[in-house]
């Protein structure tokens, strides 16, 4: 109940940031034309649509853990949390409260990214919704990381250095505009060992109904997923009062 | 039954001590102010009290319930507006209302009663991030009176405010007088003189004195209370 009446602030507080839907909704949506176009305007297939979309519905996570990260890190450095703090909401009310509303927003993302891959000539089959399911333990991967930038650091820290961070070691790591086979050795092996790469490709794995191929992917990214939510919510856990 | 009991209350930040061995009773009702210059301890001691710092040593009870064992407890009892306006800036001013109602566990009506009370009626509909300053801080106290707490801090609440939206507030503040224990930290003399029933004076993390106004410009041999207030808190200071 307490947990509900703050998810359902949070949700307020996130809809209400034109930061968070631009970048949450609108951000992927201007780079998945923008690699279309591109795509159409070169011989060879760089940018397919199979690979692309699944790939850029993934790099959207990223913005919405920004955003928890940003909202958690505001509420600490506004007195509002603590506020909150000497109320009786416990650890779980707080982590369950930023989480809840980040799923349905994770959910909404990417459907409106597959969404407009569709219409941009992506075929339309019901492995779109799977795609959408299988994103679901990433959202909650990148949930984990917003709340443990967010418990750690303040809110310019969050926007600056951990945006940064995220958003290259996605791009870069997650096999979303290149295949991590051309580069390889040690580089292909640690991006292997992250989560982001397995995210990527088990949603293409969804899109291309390989049955076979997504559970091992979506294993990884939710053992990495359940490592960093207990680590934010000990972390948040010890931090909510000054030892 | 006192609101607050605090038995050598005492905090160290490494080898530092900010707060040393406060003892100090608060009685159910009654409004107290709590003075001293930066770095007295007063903050500190707010947070201790509000289960967000852990004592080092010593230990406080709010209704009976310990800060220590039973902070689950005190937390249910207790209510703070913190020192910077602590409100959900996109949410309308009914809808923070509406917020700490839910986390107390109470019913939607504790927030409109409380709307209507502090007079934010009007406002109900305005996010908080486009109230005024003094505005904001109304609606802060009010957040802090939805679970309708036994006791209440209130850290700095006219802090940076004009002099008519202090004296709006100060007539916030009087209203609750006898209704909840509240505990006041101000750097404005004139508003613990206005307000409290008795007021403590720390310095160097000591309390140096308790008493009204009067019996504080008395202790110090003092004709105002700001001169009582240098003498003692500069005397601690020194020390």
């Amino acid at each position: 109940m307490r947990a509900a009446a703050f998810a359902k602030r949070n949700l307020k507080e996130l809809l209400r940031d034109p930061l968070t839907l631009f970048f949450g909704l609108g951000f992927p949506l201007v780079l998945l034309v923008l690699m279309n176009v591109i795509q159409r305007n070169v011989p060879v297939q760089i940018f397919a649509l199979e690979t692309l979309a699944p790939g850029i519905a993934l790099f959207g996570l990223t913005f919405l853990a920004l955003s928890s990260g940003l909202l958690l890190a505001r509420d600490r450095t506004s007195a509002f949390l603590a506020r909150l703090t000497a109320s009786p909401m416990t650890a779980a009310d707080f982590l369950l409260g930023y989480l809840l509303p980040l799923l349905p927003l994770a959910v909404g993302q990417s459907a409106i990214c597959l969404g407009a891959a569709a219409a941009l000539g992506l075929p339309l089959s019901w492995n779109l919704l799977a795609v959408v399911l299988s994103l679901i333990p990433s959202a909650l991967l990148f949930t984990a990381l917003g709340l443990l930038c967010g418990t750690l650091f303040n809110d310019k820290q969050v926007g600056g250095m951990c945006g940064a961070i995220l958003t290259n070691a996605t791009a870069w790591l997650a096999g979303i505009w290149f295949d991590l086979s051309l580069v390889g050795g040690a580089f292909r092996r640690i991006a292997y060992a992250l989560p982001f790469v397995h995210g990527a490709e088990g949603a293409r794995a969804a899109l291309a109904g390989d049955w076979a191929a997504l559970p091992g992917h979506l294993l990884w990214v939710s053992v990495w997923a359940a490592a960093l939510m207990a680590l934010a919510a000990w972390l948040f856990r010890w931090k909510m009062v000054e030892h | 039954m006192n609101a607050i009991q605090i038995t050598g209350l005492s905090r160290d930040y490494g080898k530092r001590r900010v707060v040393d061995r406060l003892s100090l009773t608060v009685a159910q009702g009654e409004l107290f102010a709590l003075l001293g210059v930066n770095g007295a301890g007063k903050s500190t001691t707010i947070k201790m009290l509000c289960c967000l710092t852990a004592p080092t040593e010593g230990d406080a009870a709010l209704m009976g319930r310990s800060v220590r064992t039973d902070s689950p407890g005190a937390r249910e009892v207790l209510a703070v507006s913190p020192q910077e306006t602590a409100v959900a800036p996109n949410l309308t001013v009914r809808e923070n209302l509406e917020l700490m109602a839910g986390v107390y566990l109470r019913p939607r009506e504790a927030a409109e009663e409380v709307l209507a009370e502090l007079g934010l009626g009007h406002w109900a509909k305005q996010r908080a991030r486009t109230l005024s300053g003094g505005w904001q801080r109304r609606l802060s106290i009010a957040m802090a009176l939805v679970s309708r707490p036994e006791v209440l801090f209130l850290d700095e609440p006219t802090l940076g405010l004009d002099v008519l939206a202090r004296r709006e507030l100060w007539g916030v503040i009087r209203g609750l007088k006898g209704r909840t224990a509240i505990v006041l930290t101000t750097h404005y003399l004139e508003e613990a003189e206005a307000l409290a029933d008795r007021i403590g004076v720390m310095a160097a993390g000591r309390l140096r004195a308790v008493g009204t106004a009067e019996e504080l410009k008395a202790l110090a041999g003092c004709e105002t209370f700001e001169d009582a207030f240098v003498a003692l808190a500069g005397e601690g200071a020194a020390s």
